[in-house]
């Protein structure tokens, strides 16, 4: 069964003359348990695909699937108890006067389960936080802690699948390896279909086995990972991307 | 000052804890922290002193006043200050003020709470609604606030009061009536810096309708710049009390409401300028004592400055 | 001493930032000193060491509770330190700019992009409307943002991560500053319009001769990019060295953030997690003059 499929997706924003096409007829399959990456330029369409699916985005066409179900213009609560989202920046997607407690009962109560507090304590403890984490409040946490609440959040309807929006890219490396492993151990004690989006080609080497390249909200190419280590790319926006990511750990001059 | 560490014992230690074991724990400490940065505020604690004075006055009213309000004496017409039995004078029907001040904090008190309750409440329902909604609902709700805020407030109070009939009660809901309209444009213009924001978004993936949203998860963000409004503007609002008040459409003679008092004694400012003086004095410091408040109340409330 | 003070930009000495709190003065930055040149001076560090509170305290950017000390930061041979702050206010923007961490709350959530930048501009130079447009339509396309027309007229939330940092990078380069602190600038960025940006920065130093502090948690980017880097912990310069070297670097905790990237060419198992040693805290400060 596939996780999720998208055939001829289209995402426009505005109407008539102000119109903008930011997805162009994207097609893209992951399997189910799959980890499949998104890269490519920015303002390149990443981010809406992935807004397009949670529904945040009505203005689409095209043909979206997931776990087999096609999906219409309204989610409804079922959808998202097998979708969820991390999103990019950590320091804007808690709510500034929501302790962790309230934000993760929240979202367990909306989604309508009963053991909240052994919840609660479970999803902290995967994330790697502890209960010491629980009652504390966003601007009491480092970036990267408070990545893992947003982890925790999307984890709590225990869903099947997750959408990852660049979940590194504000932090700092050492941060970026802990989450990276977070990540891979959840996705294999859950069995996880990952579809994530970074700017990143070595975070995206890192956790995914298949990629596609977006440039100007197309996706010009769609190739595994060892194909991409090995440089056997056709798409020339692929190869530059590729040869600027090792231009620049090996150069010590910036190159176009 | 305060900053030097302290070893931490019993109470204190459990409310300033960074790892609170219960949700009514992490509540009572986050209250209590709060507490502590407003206290750290000299002139906030000011105001809030004379606040809680002017309640402790106006509770013990009968106690406190050392004549009845209403008895006239004609025969101790305008005494001044200082003189016997009148501490602050009397006025031109040889009522004691020092008294009618006193049970006039009652009524200063009780237009400050039924405004303070109707119109932030009104302002914020609208705003927030027009805000997160958008499109038709935004423009029909803002057009409204717009005509309400086109129209002179003391007309449109007289107005109210004309259809309501004369009293302290209709004048005081004439006012939050007319008051309304800058708190639902403070509670949009919140609502619009937020309502796109990732944290939004995160709550609708869980499914939550709008509703829940404005009230859980937006309101909680403008409140404390409501609140902070809201106390600035009590001055504004005891002074259109006693407008109405001196326009023979609030408060009724002879209650001794303060800004009725004032208008009393115009007649004699030259002469006798304690009349009109002494309530002026008083409305004088109240709207100080909320003013102080108020600025102190946003240091605390305000979460993009008071983050750490 | 007074020769090196010519041919450098900015000196700083001994720099404190502190936060006084309930239980005791939190120290974000800790004794640090260093020089700027018209060179690309880079700051690594993990999240939480003070490379921002570094930036922001050379503009006197501190919110309160937080302050400020210093034995001397000096511009061009002027000790910033003893300026009111009205004559700061001329300093920043015009003299030394700081483009901020994070774009989206910098920016204003409910005014155009365009407008913010065309004001920005004609606070800088008195001219009119049309000719801030222009030159603000000129800034994006600096910054490689494909139809600049269009995102113009764009809220801060209708633009994608990438596009918010250009922007941010397009308003502070405005006014032609001597330093151009860059606070993790590029971090939303793929690497082809990252090196792009960079090499408008890059520009800037060659010709004009600017200064350029590049904050960035990116060791590799700051390897290929900068000419020295500084690596921060916990509030002090724990190593210093030539941006091209940075991959042999001794103290163990650059080994350890080094260790901790995902390669593209090595692909490992599982990442190395950095494993801080308590000692590293107590560590003399290094300088990072020359
Ligand atoms: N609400 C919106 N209104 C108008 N245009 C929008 C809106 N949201 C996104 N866009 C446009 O859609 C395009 C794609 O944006 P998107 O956020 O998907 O880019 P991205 O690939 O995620 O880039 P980045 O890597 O920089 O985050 C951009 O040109 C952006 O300006
Ligand atoms: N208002 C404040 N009160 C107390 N401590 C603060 C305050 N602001 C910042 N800090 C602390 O100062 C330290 C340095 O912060 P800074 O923002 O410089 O880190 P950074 O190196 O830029 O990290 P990042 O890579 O996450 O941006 C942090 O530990 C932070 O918690
Ligand atoms: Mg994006
Ligand atoms: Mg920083």
């Amino acid at each position: 069964m596939s996780g999720i499929r998208i055939e001829n997706l289209n995402v426009w924003f505005g109407e008539h003359e102000a119109r903008v096409d930011a997805v162009k007829a994207a097609s893209l399959a992951v399997p189910k348990g799959g980890s499949f990456g998104l890269v490519g330029e920015s303002g390149s369409g990443k981010s809406t695909i992935l807004r397009a699916l949670t529904g945040l985005v009505p203005t689409w066409n095209g043909r979206m699937e997931v776990l087999g179900q096609p999906l219409g213009k309204k989610r409804d609560r079922g959808f998202y108890r097998s979708v969820q989202m991390v999103f990019q920046d950590p320091y804007a997607s808690l709510h500034p006067r929501h302790s962790v407690d309230q934000v993760l009962g929240e979202t367990l109560s909306l989604h309508g389960f009963r053991d909240i507090d052994e919840r609660i304590s479970k999803l902290l403890d995967d994330v790697g936080l502890g209960d010491a984490f629980r009652f504390r409040y966003p601007h009491q946490l480092s970036g990267g802690q408070r990545q893992r609440v947003a982890v925790a959040r999307a984890l709590a309807p225990e869903p099947e699948i997750l959408l990852l929006d660049e979940p590194t890219s504000a932090l700092d490396v050492s941060v970026q390896a802990e989450i990276l492993n977070l990540l891979s151990d959840l996705r294999k004690e859950h069995n996880l279909t990952y579809l994530m989006v970074s700017h990143n080609l070595a975070v995206v080497g890192h956790l995914c086995t298949d990629i596609a390249v977006m440039q100007l909200g197309e996706i010009v190419e769609t190739l595994s990972v060892e194909k991409m280590r090995a440089q056997q790319t056709s798409h020339p926006y692929t190869r530059h991307l590729l040869a600027s990511s090792l231009g620049a750990i090996k150069t010590s001059q910036p190159q176009e | 000052m305060t900053m030097i560490p302290q070893p931490r014992q019993g109470l204190r230690a459990w409310l300033l804890t960074d790892t609170p074991t219960s949700r009514t724990h992490a509540r009572l400490s986050a209250l209590y922290q709060s507490w502590l940065s407003f206290r750290g505020n000299q002139m906030a604690m000011f105001g809030l002193g004379i606040l809680v004075f002017l309640v402790f006055v106006a509770a013990f009213a009968p106690l406190l006043a050392p004549h009845d309000p209403f008895t006239q004496n004609l025969l101790a017409r305008l005494r001044p200050p200082g003189s016997a039995g009148y501490l602050l004078g009397s006025d031109s029907l040889g009522r004691d003020i020092l008294s009618r001040l006193i049970y006039g904090s009652r009524i200063t008190l009780y237009i400050v709470t039924l405004v303070a309750i109707v119109a932030p409440v009104v302002g914020l329902f609208v705003g927030t609604v027009a805000g997160y909604t958008g499109g038709w609902v935004d423009i029909v709700l803002m057009r409204i606030t717009d005509i309400f805020l086109a129209f002179p407030r003391l007309v449109l109070a007289l107005a109210f009061v004309a259809a309501l009939g004369a009293g302290i009660e209709n004048a005081v809901l004439a006012i939050s009536l007319t008051a309304w309209p800058p708190y639902a444009r403070i509670a949009r213009a919140e609502t619009l810096t937020m309502r796109n924001s990732d944290f939004i978004h995160a709550v609708r993936l869980q499914g939550a309708g709008p509703l829940r949203i404005i009230i859980r998860h937006i309101w909680p963000l403008c409140i404390s710049s409501l609140v902070v409004r809201v106390t600035l503007d009590m001055a504004g609002i005891i002074l259109a009390a006693a407008g109405l008040g001196f326009l023979g459409l609030g408060a009724q003679p002879p209650t001794p409401e303060w800004g009725a008092m004032i208008s009393d004694g115009r007649r004699f400012i030259l002469d006798h300028w304690w009349v009109a003086t002494m309530p002026g004095l008083a409305i004088f410091t109240v709207s100080l004592a909320f003013n102080l408040l108020g600025d102190g109340l946003r240091d605390v409330l305000d979460p993009k400055e008071g983050s750490q | 001493m007074s020769k090196a003070a010519e041919r450098n930009l900015l000196e700083v000495e001994n720099l404190w930032v502190k936060f006084p709190t309930r239980s005791g003065v939190f120290d974000a930055v800790r004794g640090i000193s260093f020089s700027l040149g018209r060179e690309r001076l880079g700051i690594v560090g993990e999240s939480g060491s003070g490379k921002s509170m570094t930036g922001r305290a050379i503009l006197r950017l501190i919110r309160p509770p937080g302050i400020v000390r210093a034995d001397r930061i000096a511009l061009a041979g002027e000790n910033l330190m003893l300026l009111s702050e009205r004559q700061m206010r001329s300093v920043r923007g015009q003299r030394i700019s700081m483009i901020m961490q994070d774009p989206k709350f910098s920016l204003n959530p409910v005014m155009r992009v365009g407008e913010q930048i065309s004001e920005a501009y004609r606070l800088h130079a008195d001219t009119s409307r049309a000719a801030a447009k222009q030159k603000s339509l000129e800034m994006l396309e600096a910054v490689k943002i494909r139809d600049p027309e269009r995102v113009y007229t764009l809220f801060p939330h209708e633009v994608s991560g990438g596009m918010g940092q250009r922007i941010m990078i397009a308003m502070m380069m405005i006014p032609d500053p001597k330093i151009l602190i860059a606070d993790e600038p590029t971090s939303a960025l793929d690497v082809s319009v990252q090196m792009q940006v960079l090499e408008i920065m890059d520009k800037l130093v060659k010709d004009r001769g600017m200064g350029l502090i590049f904050i960035s948690h990116d060791l590799n980017l700051v390897s290929a990019f900068c000419d020295r880097v500084l690596i921060m912990y916990a509030g002090r310069v724990v190593e210093t060295c030539r941006a091209d070297r940075l991959h042999e670097a001794t103290h163990p905790y650059t080994r350890g953030l080094l260790n901790s990237l995902p390669r593209l060419d090595a692909p490992v198992e599982r990442l190395e997690v950095l494993k801080r040693d308590p000692a590293w805290r107590n560590e003399d400060s290094i300088s990072g003059q020359t």
